[in-house]
């Protein structure tokens, strides 16, 4: 096959001037060599270039986004340079301990990264025949996660959250404490942040300082007043490096991505901007595998000792679960976290919702062999049990509750009991996983254990403990 | 090089994404095969005008430039066919998944190409018919066997009859060795055991059969009481997190069709790298040998190309046409059809068609409509039985079920398993609401299970009928408390408690629960009407609903599904003898 003699351009060649510019795109016409997906740099009226990418290219014209805004562009001024490769990262080991803008440049005025290799940021598909499935159990420390959600090597597991909500808190506390329970293993950590503001920069960058993560750490920032399109590589920026740490240097990587939801909204902006037709309430039609593009990135392969456990952060507009941003992500990722007003106006900490919580990966890192036999039975009990509490609840909002049964009562203490003791916890408090999972009979061990039928007699004559409350209420006597 | 040839070499013209533009392709056809630029990424012609096509490419365009050449292959999207599909994993355009780790590790790169059947490999090739034999098309020259479980008979392809000229005898062959040369009106053709057929277009068949026979899945509520027919069509809709693809993995691993094609359409990879790891090593309850020796998987991860996502439901529904045409039941599994319809969505939106609902193309009910179709129980060409049971999941945004996919989806299906959010949040699974699924398929399967269990079909309905007047005294008793509500309606809700715990839902992990014999549903069932049958009468003749839940054999029925196997016929009876006799002595004490 002959290759095309324009291949050999000049990567200096220029062209003057665009034919429109519209939000973040500028429109350059009769281009040519000029590919898809194409690096591009614009040069503003101040001689400095700014990172664009080529969107739509045909023999007439070539659409570019501009990553870092068109403010100050003039269509009749500006220059074009069309670099002939796509977005590449240049990796190294060497990046960790250091603070990145949202392209990758480094912000802490240190040389750029010394690397061997520079990688296209939009990565490649895993191949699903070489992966390795997520086995080890990682203990956050946190009951509620690893008693009822248990997160495990190699998943992707968000947090649903809502604006106001200490989503923050619990996830710096996820990462100061997150181990795997017989390695003690540290992990490494790229941090992208996608338009937060800089107290909530500042807020991660001192946690992890003060807790020693940072050494091991890498962080992308690319913050609120960052322009809004360069929100659309930050997150692939940041899993280019995190595929790097977990695949070619065996590093074990925890990813966090917060907020999913302002990554979201670029992606809308420029659908808008590029008139594509939009799908629900104004997100273009494809942001379901846009973000399969980054979430998939989570796993373990085949020969490799590493691995991409990924948590993102998202806020739920209006706390609405089934907006189309945390609908899709639920739909891709193995599970999520679930914050609750309610539980955070009770002051109960981490507010971590009981029941539309979920980690589908839960039973494969659990139970025999990995946690304690008694785990997943335990949890599937707690589950079934709090369920019910939230129906006598209503039930009890409309009777009053002096008028429940005995039974649905002695179901509102454990609900109590399990949201203040089990649930709640102190935001140093790093709970091991036998601790947890103690703490768990104790709240089954307030309800009769007749209402356990999710666990196995054996469990139960090995772990449920008759209540010795006071000598007015002994156990029910059974008829024979 | 000849000036005028070099105009109508066929060149890339324009790139958005996995759509692109060409020239110079007069005479293309539609949904040709093409190859672009110099990667050859493996693209499809969706559109012509004049000599410009627009193409759908199967795999990322980075860097691909106006100019590029295009190659065209005159022939449409075609998938191979021939011993070594069974065991097999592979992406939505037939590449072997396995292959192309072996050639390049683990990421796919663009512009793979790998064979999708090994030409390499011998299978012991057994003839069965004889020179001078008349065979028409459909019917086999002879088998393999492909697998333990699998006997892969070769068919003379469709359109083709007449005289068998030569047979080769048994022994081992490649696959495209001839192993039979046939007399045909147009001359002679040599058989090979590898054919071709395009996946968009239906292989063909005799006639179509009225369903009769239930698909059995050892999942009792859905054989219970939502019962799929071997060759009928269901759809199992469910938001995130209600666990839809645990149930169709629970249906791929135990339902009784001879092969299971199973299409993971653009969802989560380590689903498809569960199954790869789970399915060797679970055993066919019927035969004791690894499901994977009778499934197909086809992968198409959400982070693969969307254009081949679009393609993977077909090229996963005509390998199962083909193996129904051996006379085999075969069953499709689509996980999930919405990540296919928002594939359509997004290649119109490309096409700049006008989007109709939700910015769905006017076409998707056709679309659907074709795929659920290509189902059915049929008389083969060569007139032996067989059937492509379809089961597609469907993934409604926000869990809405009056979305268009959901909607479009339930004209075409006759059975809809819809699961539950709350139920799935109480972590009741599998998560099928009793009151909102049905089944269209009971009264044709009906016939079959009378067989079998004469009450089965009334036993169906009072549970149905109990679990309905649950629904309704739960509303009553929000508003005034269950403990208001007299006995006679309080053991209501007791035994509609028992039916849900004991009998509908059901452990995936649990080794005696995860399937359950069409035999020991029934048992279980009566059981728990037994209870509900005499304790109401007791409770009538003024005996407390207390009494009638302390009976110690309450707590037995209730773990029945997990405590007593499938073989343990005798145990079950036990059981039901045991509720029988102490309602009887609370009967006596009353007396």
């Amino acid at each position: 096959m002959n290759v095309p003699t324009l291949k050999v351009a000049d990567p200096g060649l220029q062209y003057a001037g665009a034919a429109r510019i519209e939000g973040p795109l500028v429109v350059v016409e009769r281009v040519r060599d000029v590919g898809y997906d194409e690096l591009v740099e614009i040069i503003d009226p101040g001689g400095q270039p700014r990172l664009g990418r080529v969107l739509d290219i045909s023999d007439a014209q070539a659409v570019v986004q501009v990553l870092e805004g068109t403010p100050g562009l003039s269509n009749q001024t500006v220059r074009v340079r069309f670099l002939g490769e796509s977005f590449r990262l240049p990796v190294s080991r060497q990046m960790l301990g250091r603070v990145f803008d949202g392209l990758g440049r480094p912000v802490d005025g240190g040389p750029p990264a010394l690397a061997a290799e520079r990688r296209d940021v939009n990565g490649l598909p895993i191949n699903p025949y070489a992966r390795r499935y997520p086995r080890e159990f990682i203990q956050t420390g946190l009951s509620a996660i690893d008693g009822m959600n248990a997160l495990v090597r190699g998943q992707k597991l968000p947090i649903f959250s809502g604006n106001g909500l200490p989503h923050d808190r619990v996830s710096a506390q996820i990462v100061r404490q997150a181990r795997l329970i017989e390695e003690r293993v540290e992990f490494s950590m790229v941090f992208a942040a996608m338009g937060v503001k800089h107290d909530v920069a500042e807020f991660f960058m001192r946690n992890f300082r003060e807790s020693g993560a940072l050494a091991r750490a890498v962080m992308f920032f690319s913050l609120a007043d960052a322009p809004s399109v360069e929100r659309l590589l930050t997150p692939r920026v940041a899993l280019t490096l995190a595929e790097h740490l977990a695949f070619d240097c065996g590093q074990h990587v925890l990813v966090l991505l917060t907020d999913m939801t302002n990554y979201c909204e670029s992606l809308r902006e420029v659908g808008t901007a590029r008139g594509e037709i939009p799908g629900r309430k104004g997100y273009p039609g494809y942001l379901y595998s846009d973000l399969a593009s980054l979430y998939e990135r989570a796993g373990r392969i085949e020969g490799s000792q590493g691995s991409i456990t990924q948590m993102a952060i998202l806020t739920m507009p209006a706390d609405d679960i089934s907006h189309p941003v945390p609908d899709l992500t639920g739909y891709i990722t193995e599970g999520q976290i679930v914050l609750d007003r309610d539980l955070f106006q009770r002051g109960v900490y981490p507010p971590i919702a009981g029941l539309p919580s979920l980690s589908r990966l839960m039973k494969d890192g659990v139970g025999k062999g990995y946690t304690r036999e008694d785990h997943p039975s335990l949890a599937s009990q707690l589950f079934a049990a709090y369920a019910y509490v939230k129906r006598v609840r209503g039930l009890a909002d409309v009777i009053g509750e002096e008028e429940l049964g005995p039974l649905d009562k002695q179901y509102l203490t454990f609900g109590t009991a399990f949201e203040t003791r089990f649930l709640n916890q102190g935001e140093d408090e790093n709970r091991r996983i036998e601790t947890t999972l103690d703490l768990g009979w104790d709240m089954l061990s307030l309800l009769p254990r007749d209402e356990l039928h999710r666990i196995s007699d054996t469990l139960l004559e090995q772990h449920y403990r008759q209540p010795d409350g006071p000598p007015d209420t002994p156990p029910a006597p059974r008829t024979p | 090089m000849n000036a005028g040839l070099q105009s109508v070499d066929p060149v890339v013209t324009r790139i958005s994404g996995p759509t692109v533009t060409a020239t110079g392709l007069a005479g293309a056809q539609m949904y040709e095969v093409v190859q672009v630029g110099e990667l050859g990424l493996i693209g499809e012609v969706v559109r012509l005008i004049g000599d410009r096509a627009t193409i759908q490419v199967y795999e990322d365009t980075t860097m691909l430039k106006p100019g590029a050449p295009v190659r065209r292959t005159q022939a449409p999207l075609s998938v191979w066919l021939g011993p070594g599909l069974i065991g097999n994993i592979y992406d939505g355009i037939q590449r072997p998944l396995p292959g192309i780790q072996a050639h390049s590790g683990a990421w796919i790169r663009r512009g793979e190409k790998v064979e999708p059947l090994d030409t390499s490999r011998r299978w012991t090739f057994e003839p069965q018919v004889q020179p001078g034999d008349i065979l028409i098309a459909g019917q086999p020259v002879g088998q393999v066997a492909e697998t333990p479980l699998v006997r892969h008979r070769v068919l003379v392809p469709p359109g083709l009859s007449g005289r068998v000229r030569s047979m080769v005898g048994k022994g081992d062959y490649r696959l495209r060795d001839p192993v039979a040369v046939l007399e045909t009106d147009a001359g002679l053709r040599e058989l090979t055991m590898l054919q071709h057929w395009p996946v968009r277009v239906a292989r063909p068949m005799r006639e179509r059969l009225r369903v009769t026979e239930p698909l059995i899945t050892g999942q009792r509520i859905i054989d219970t009481f939502f019962p799929l027919g071997k060759g009928g069509a269901a759809a199992i809709p469910g938001g995130f997190g209600t666990g839809k693809t645990i149930a169709q993995h629970q249906l791929a691993k135990w339902c009784d069709a001879d092969i299971i094609v199973f299409i993971g359409c653009g969802e989560r990879g380590n689903e498809m790298t569960e199954v790869l790891r789970e399915f060797p090593e679970l055993k066919d309850p019927r035969s004791g040998r690894p499901l994977m020796e009778r499934t197909i998987l086809i992968a198409n991860t959400s982070n693969m190309p969307v254009a081949a996502r679009e393609v993977s439901i077909y090229t996963g529904i005509t390998l199962a046409e083909y193996y129904r045409d051996m006379g085999l039941d075969v069953a499709v599994f689509a996980d999930s059809t919405s990540r296919w319809a928002e594939a359509l969505r997004e290649l119109a939106a490309r096409l700049e068609e006008m989007p109709a609902e939700e910015g769905f193309p006017a076409s998707l009910p056709t679309r659907l409509a074709q795929f659920y179709e290509r189902g059915g129980v049929v008389t083969t060409l060569a007139g032996t039985r067989g059937s492509v049971s379809i089961v597609g999941a469907v993934s409604p945004p926000g869990g809405d079920f009056s979305e268009p996919v959901t909607q479009h989806t339930r004209r075409f299906i006759r059975c809809f398993w819809a699961l539950d959010t709350e139920l799935a949040n109480a972590r009741h699974y599998p998560s099928i609401h009793w009151l909102r699924s049905y089944s269209e398929y009971v009264e044709d399967v009906s016939a079959w299970w009378q067989r079998r269990a004469p009450d089965w079909s009334a036993l169906r309905t009072e549970a149905l009928t109990l679990l309905q007047r649950e629904e309704r005294l739960q509303q009553i008793a929000r508003l005034v408390g269950p403990d208001a509500l007299p006995d006679s309606q309080r053991v209501i809700l007791f035994i509609a408690e028992l039916l849900k715990d004991g009998f509908l839902s059901q452990s995936a992990y649990d080794e005696n629960d995860m399937y359950c014999t069409p035999e020991r549903q029934v048992a279980l069932l009566r059981i728990m009407l037994v209870l509900y049958r005499q304790g109401q009468a007791l409770i009538q003749g003024g005996v407390p609903l207390a009494r009638v839940r302390e009976l110690p054999s309450v707590s037995q029925v209730l773990r029945a599904k997990s405590a007593l196997g499938n073989q343990e016929a005798g145990r079950w009876a036990e059981l039901e003898r045991r509720v029988r006799d102490e309602l009887d002595a609370l009967a006596k004490e009353k007396r």
